[in-house]
Formats: structure tokens, sequence, C-alpha cells
């Protein structure tokens, strides 16, 4: 495990997208629901999975939507990512969502549909 | 991370519980960031305080934070989702909205922030001195502070500006540092772009650059191409500064934003051959910009609804100026506290496609408000929609 930014254990099936997640713009806060037809997880529902992205991008007020997703318990168990962004960290430490930041190769050795556990106490992904 | 003894302890709850969720956030996009400290900041431009954007969850964790959270430094504030001086006439705004946007206002108001309601601080304030560190939440107003205002901030996110404004700290790290590195460098190929030009290149230039690029064929931009720049870069990615650079260096990556580059942007955006309306601001319009629109107006009528978004404090200075009543008698909409990015103005049942010269504008208003766009320069819009 490269980086811990939040704390935390969790288990669920990898969602995994190449392409950086405008939170904002891409998620709907109420259901999780992925609405924007350029990404390649569009339609499908990141609530309660480990979500393997590279980082996050625009509007900075995609911490909010994270942060929405937790209350409306529609937010991924723990997010993956390659780089960390202020607005994906920020979104994670207030709702609590565990979040590390792997290399490009564990990126790219995580598989999508697989169910993992991550456990930033143990510093493992298995 | 290194924490002083003070800081450890607000961490560990001993100052309660908003100090702690403050310095909890700070500590992530600290880690993140990979920053050795926290140090002072001056000022916090924060964002998420449209309802329409931050919704249910948001308006509540605003009002719980608020009962004893105040800000420590100069705090002002993003736009909000409506003008509550023309809600009236926006009949299609439920109750439920109007609500829930007045609790969000008199949340931040009670933590002791200026109620600005405004993407555009930069416009509103003198700015402080050169290097001074910030903490800018509004991705336009941030690539601005960096790069026009020489200031230092990082692309801050709604909630890392948040715990900035209730501390007046932030992580030391990326564009605060002294010694950045800039590895690329985006060439502009286009003969005497418009700010339309400008909005795409931003775009194009967030899309390729990581925390900063070089912009080169490019002399002295208005500051309405400024603005456009600054409104497109921060749509796109997380890119954060530029600069404008005369000669290449030899050791940055080159990259060029030509007819072919600027086409796949404008292909990408405009959806739309004609709009319903028209909306201008975003980033709202300036003192200048409203005294440039006011001349252009004379002696001519927009042809159909036209929306003109920018801040109260501007709205004020333009009235005195005189500006306002050119554009309001050629039947312009002045709007402030609000902005073409995620309005619930723009009533959707009634609107199929929007006119607009902003590239931010275009991005939000197709994504997130879901209408179609028809793209233009300021200048065409004049000579095409007004008689």
């Amino acid at each position: 495990m490269s980086k811990i930014i939040v704390q935390g254990m969790a288990q669920g099936t990898v969602l995994k997208t190449t392409s950086p997640i405008n939170f904002l713009g891409a998620v709907d806060k109420k259901t999780g629901t992925i609405r924007d037809k350029k990404y390649d997880i569009f339609e499908k529902s990141i609530k309660d999975t480990v979500l393997v992205f590279p980082h996050g991008i625009g509007s900075s007020v995609g911490a909010y939507t994270i942060y929405s997703l937790k209350s409306n318990n529609s937010a991924p168990v723990a997010m993956i990512c390659t780089k960390a962004d202020l607005t994906v960290a920020s979104g994670c430490a207030l709702a609590n969502i565990p979040m590390i930041v792997v290399s490009n190769k564990e990126f790219d050795s995580i598989q999508d549909g697989n169910k993992i556990t991550v456990d930033t106490k143990s510093e493992n992904i298995f | 991370m290194e924490l002083t003894s003070e800081e450890k302890a607000a961490l560990n709850g001993e100052h309660g519980n908003t100090l702690q969720t403050a310095y909890r956030i700070l500590v992530a996009t600290g880690e993140a960031t990979n920053a050795e400290k926290l140090i002072p900041i001056t000022w916090a431009h924060l964002s998420g305080v449209n309802y329409n954007t931050i919704g249910d969850a948001g308006e509540q964790f605003l009002r719980e934070l608020s009962k004893d959270a105040r800000v420590k430094v100069k705090a002002t504030v993003n736009p909000m989702g409506i003008d509550f001086d023309h809600i009236t006439e926006f009949n299609h705004i439920d109750d439920e909205f109007i609500k829930k946007q007045a609790s969000i206002r008199d949340s931040y108001i009670r933590m002791g922030v200026e109620p600005t309601f405004s993407c555009t601080p930069y416009d509103i304030f003198d700015l402080p001195e050169k290097n001074t560190q910030v903490s800018f939440a509004e991705s336009n107003a941030a690539i601005f502070a960096n790069s026009l205002g020489g200031l230092k901030t990082n692309k801050e996110s709604a909630f890392s500006a948040l715990a900035s404004a209730i501390t007046g700290k932030s992580p030391y790290s990326d564009l605060r540092k002294d010694d950045i590195s800039t590895p690329m460098t985006i060439r502009m190929k286009m003969d005497n772009p418009s700010e339309l030009d400008f909005g795409m290149l931003g775009f194009f230039a967030g899309k390729v650059g990581d925390t900063s690029v070089n912009i080169s064929g490019v002399s002295q931009p208005n500051r309405r191409s400024c603005k456009a720049l600054c409104g497109g870069m921060g749509t796109s990615g997380t890119c954060a500064k530029f600069q404008f650079v005369d000669t290449e260096d030899n050791t940055s990556e080159k990259v060029d934003f030509g007819k072919e580059e600027m086409n796949e942007v404008f292909d990408e955006l405009n959806t739309a051959e004609k709009g319903d309306i028209i909306t201008l601001g975003s980033p709202q319009l300036g003192l200048e910009e409203l005294s440039d629109l006011s001349k252009m107006l004379k002696g001519k009528s927009f042809e159909k609804r036209c929306m003109i978004f920018c801040s109260r404090a501007v709205q004020k200075q333009a009235r005195t100026l005189d500006y306002i009543n050119e554009i309001e008698r050629a039947g312009g909409e002045i709007l402030s506290d609000c902005c073409t990015c995620l309005t619930p103005l723009i009533d959707t049942n009634e609107t199929d496609a929007i006119t607009t010269n902003s590239i931010k504008g275009a991005y939000y208003l197709k994504n997130s408000t879901g209408v179609d766009v028809n793209l233009k320069p300021l200048s065409k819009i004049i000579e095409e929609e007004t008689k």
C-alpha cells in the first residue's frame, strides 16, 4: 500500500474506471449512479463498491457530493486512487470513507468486479 | 506531516468537534499533497453555497457546523443558486429550494463570512500583496489568484477551504511553494483569439496540464479573455496556475493549441445551432466587462431574453456609473448572488438550448442543468442577437 489518506477498514466489490471522476457533474448524489455518458462506468452505481479510479477532477464542490453520497447511504465503502486530489481527499475525510493512494502498478493489478478488503491498519489490500 | 502540539491537540478533539473536523480535513489534504506542515493563510474563498450542488446533506451539515464554527480569517463565498431580490419573477422555483437556500446563506453569515456570493472575489476586493498565502476553493478564482494576482493557493476543495477559514491554516504543498516545476508549454496557434477562444484554450490546458502550465503565443489578453481562460481551465482538470511565456525554454514538453484542438473542444461543448435565451457571466461579469457591454449595446436591443450575472458589489458600482441603465434599456436582466453555472433560475421546462460565450458555463449547462448549448463570442452575440 502506497499511502493512507483516510484511515479505516472496508470490504466491497471493485468498481474500476480509468477515467478521472468529476463528482459534481458525473455522479447522482442521491443514488450513486454515474450519469455522464462519457464514463466507461456510465449507469453503474458506485454505492457500496470499492471505487478504483485515477483521481478526481473539476469542481471543488465535488467534496460535498461525496459527503452527500455518504449521508444518503449511497457512497463507496472505500476509494483507491493513483493521485490524491484535494476534493476527493477532503470529501472522504469528512465522510469517513477510507481512502488510499497506490502506485500505477498496483492500480493496474486491481481487477474490476473482484471482492477486496482495504485495511489501512494492516496496510493491506487483499 | 508534522503538526505542532497545539494542532495535534485540536486534531485529537481537545478543542471541540468543529476544530477536530477542520484539522481532520487539513491532515487528509496535507497527506494527499505531501505537505510537511501547515502554514497561516489570510483569506479563504469558499465554495459549496448553491443548494443545487450541496443538497440536503450539505444544508444540514452547514446548519450544524454554524452553531459554533466561526471563521478566523477573511472569508468570502461563492454564488448561491438564486437572486433573492428577483425570486418572485421566477415562478418555477419551489418554496423548498428558497427555504433551503436561505438556510445555507444564513449558516455562512452566522459563521462570519462576508456575504459576497461571487465567483470573482478578485473583481470585488483589492488583492493582497504578492506571494500572500490564501485558500481559494472556486477554481477560476484560484487560477486567477495564482496566475494573474501573484498570490499562492492550491486548487482547494469546498471542505479544505472551509477548514482553512476556520483554522486560518492550509497544508504547505504544491503551488504554495516557491520552486514549482512547470513541465508543459501550450503553444497558442490561433490569431486574434476572442474570449471564447481563450475559454477553449483554458479548457484544453486544464485537460492536458497537471498542476501548472506555460502558455506561449499570447499577447496581453484583456480581462474578459483572462477570466474566460481561468474559467475554462478550472472546469476540465486539476491545473491551477498558468504563466504567459515569451520565449520557449528547451526543457518543457510542447503541445500545440491550433484549429484542430480548438474544434475538438468546440464540438464537445457546442451542441445547438441557436439558443432560446442568452446567458452572460460565468465567471460573473466585472465592472470593466459591464462597461464594455453597455457600450456595445448603445442603440440596440436584445431580440431574446438575456440573463446577465454579476456580483452584488459590482452591480452597485455599475449602477452608480450608469452602465446598468443602458444594459437594462436593451432588455438585459441583471442578476446577482448567483451565476450561469447550476442556477435553477433557468427553467428547463421552457428552455432547450442556451447561447453563451462561456466555456465554464457551457460545461455545467450541458452536464448539470441538462440543456443544449450554443457557443458564440460576445461580439457575435451582440451582432446576431440584437437589433
